[in-house]
C-alpha cells in the first residue's frame, strides 16, 4: 500500500472519506449478505409462526407449551444458539439463519397470539352470524384485527435479527458482523465504525419501513385521534417479557 | 450421533474443568461478569428511572431506549469500545458493554411502572400530606415493584447473553469456551461450550422464575 502521509487509511482513523471509496465493493457486499440473512430468517419465522399461533388460538391448550418453548430458545444466548446448531448445519449460512428464525419465532409467536385473543368475542360471533366459515373468519376477520399487535412484533423481530446477524461473523456469515470481526483482528478502527453505523442504518430502515407497511394496511387504526405505536398498549406483561433485547 | 457422544466425553473429561481456560473458572467469570454489572445497571438505572417516573418526565426517553438498545449489535460496541483507550483495561470493553445493554430494560420497565401506578392513590397519598419523598418511597415504589423486578430479570438473562458475546472481543466468561473451540475447529467443544452457556442462562432464569413465585403477593403484583 503505497498511501500518502495525509491518509486517513494509513493514520487508521475512525471516519474515513477513503475507506468508503476505496472498499465500497466490500461493503456493499455485506450489506446484501446482511439484508439476505435478515430478511429470510424473519420471512421464514413469520411462516412457521403464523400456523403455530393459529393453532395455540384454537386449542388452548397447546398455547401453554408453545409459548414455553419459545421462552426458552429466547432465552438462549445467540453465540450459544448458533454452536448447539453447528453439528447440523456446520458452517453455512443456513446456521445463522436457523438460529435467527428460532429467536424471531418467540416474538412473532407471542404477538400473533394476543393479537388474536384481542379479536372481540361478539365480533366473531357476528362473522359467525353472517355465515363465515372458520377459514373465512380466519382470514377476513381475526388476522386482518390482530395485525397491529403481529406487526409490532414482526418490527421487533427485524430490528432484533438485523442486530443479531452480526454475531454470525462466528462462521464466516455475519453480513457486517464480518467486516467488524475482521476490523476486531486488525484494529482497523474505519472497517469496524463504518459497519456498526450501518448496521445501526439497517435497523432504523427496516423498523421505519415496517411501520409505513403497518400504517398502508391498517388504515382503519389512523381513523380518529393519532394513537401510539401498536404494541405499546394492550396487555402489559405480554408485550413487556418480549421487549427485553435479544444478543 | 457422533458428535453427542464427542460432546459428552468434553463435559465428562475433568482435564476440561479445572485451570484458567477451564469450565469451572470460565463459570466463575461469567457469574461475577453478570452479578457485579447487575448491580451497577442498578445502581446507574433504578434511581434514574424512579425519580423521573415520579416527576413524570423523560417518557419518551425511558420508552424509546429500549428500541435503540435492540437496534445497536452488541458485538459491534464491543469491538468499538476494544478500538478504544477502554480497550487498554483487560475486561473494561465487556464490563462497559455489559452495564450500557442492561440499563435499557431497567430504565423502562421501572419507568414505565412508576407512571402505572393507580393516580387515585398518588392523589390520596399527597392528600394525606406525604411530601414527594415520602410518595416515592412508600406509595409509588412499593406499588411499581413488581414492573422493576421484571425489568431486573430481563436485564440478567440479557446481562448472561451479552458476557456470551464478549468471548468474541477477547472477553472472559464462558464464551471463551466456544470460541477456543471454533479456533480449534472442535465441534464438540463448540457445542460442549453452548450447552453450558444455555444451561446457564436457562437457570438464571429459572431462578428469578422460583423466587417470583415465592415471593409474597405484593411483590408479584398483578401478575
Amino acid at each position: 500500500m503505497t498511501a500518502p502521509p495525509d491518509d486517513c487509511l494509513a493514520r487508521n482513523e475512525w471516519i474515513c472519506g477513503a475507506y468508503l471509496s476505496t472498499r465500497r465493493q466490500i461493503l456493499l457486499d455485506a450489506v446484501v449478505q446482511h439484508l439476505q440473512l435478515t430478511s429470510l430468517s424473519v420471512l421464514i419465522g413469520l411462516l412457521i409462526a403464523l400456523p403455530l399461533a393459529v393453532l395455540a388460538r384454537r386449542w388452548g391448550w397447546a398455547a401453554g407449551p408453545v409459548l414455553a418453548v419459545t421462552t426458552i430458545l429466547y432465552t438462549i444466548p445467540s453465540l450459544a444458539m448458533f454452536s448447539l446448531l453447528l453439528p447440523l448445519y456446520g458452517l453455512s449460512a443456513t446456521l445463522v439463519v436457523a438460529g435467527l428464525v428460532l429467536y424471531s419465532l418467540t416474538l412473532l409467536v407471542r404477538n400473533l397470539l394476543a393479537g388474536l385473543r384481542a379479536v372481540p368475542q361478539e365480533t366473531r360471533q357476528a362473522a359467525r352470524g353472517l355465515g363465515y366459515g372458520p377459514i373465512r373468519l380466519l382470514l377476513a376477520v381475526e388476522l386482518p384485527l390482530a395485525l397491529p399487535a403481529a406487526m409490532a412484533g414482526l418490527r421487533i423481530a427485524t430490528v432484533s435479527a438485523v442486530s443479531l446477524v452480526t454475531v454470525g461473523a462466528i462462521v464466516g456469515f455475519g453480513g457486517l458482523g464480518n467486516l467488524i470481526y475482521a476490523g476486531m483482528n486488525t484494529y482497523f478502527k474505519a472497517q469496524v465504525l463504518t459497519a456498526s453505523v450501518l448496521c445501526v442504518l439497517i435497523a432504523v430502515a427496516a423498523d421505519l419501513l415496517l411501520l409505513g407497511v403497518q400504517r398502508l394496511i391498517t388504515p382503519w387504526t389512523r381513523a380518529g385521534r393519532a394513537r401510539a405505536p401498536a404494541g405499546r398498549k394492550g396487555p402489559r406483561m405480554r408485550v413487556s417479557r418480549a421487549r427485553a433485547g435479544r444478543v | 450421533m457422533s458428535t453427542l457422544a464427542a460432546t459428552w466425553h468434553w463435559l465428562t473429561d475433568p482435564a476440561h474443568w479445572s485451570g484458567d481456560d477451564g469450565v469451572r473458572h470460565r463459570l466463575l467469570q461469567h457469574l461475577v461478569l453478570t452479578v457485579v454489572c447487575l448491580f451497577l445497571s442498578c445502581l446507574i438505572a433504578l434511581p434514574v428511572a424512579l425519580v423521573l417516573g415520579h416527576l413524570g418526565k423523560g417518557g419518551a426517553l425511558a420508552v424509546n431506549i429500549s428500541n435503540v438498545g435492540r437496534a445497536v449489535p452488541t458485538f459491534a460496541v464491543l469491538v468499538l469500545l476494544l478500538l478504544t483507550p477502554v480497550g487498554r483495561w483487560g475486561e473494561g470493553p465487556t464490563v462497559v458493554a455489559l452495564v450500557l445493554f442492561a440499563v435499557p430494560p431497567l430504565l423502562t420497565n421501572a419507568y414505565v411502572g412508576m407512571r402505572e401506578v393507580d393516580r387515585g392513590v398518588v392523589q390520596a397519598a399527597r392528600g394525606m400530606g406525604m411530601t414527594g419523598r415520602q410518595m416515592l418511597l412508600r406509595v409509588e415504589l412499593p406499588l411499581a415493584l413488581p414492573m422493576v423486578l421484571n425489568g431486573v430479570r430481563i436485564a440478567a438473562v440479557q446481562l448472561v447473553a451479552t458476557a456470551t458475546i464478549a468471548a468474541l472481543a477477547g472477553g472472559g466468561g464462558l464464551g471463551r469456551i466456544i470460541t477456543a473451540g471454533f479456533n480449534l475447529a472442535s465441534t464438540p467443544q463448540v457445542v460442549a461450550g453452548a450447552l453450558l452457556v444455555a444451561v446457564f442462562a436457562l437457570v438464571v432464569e429459572g431462578v428469578f422464575e422460583i423466587a417470583e413465585r415465592m415471593a409474597p403477593g405484593w411483590v408479584r403484583g398483578g401478575r
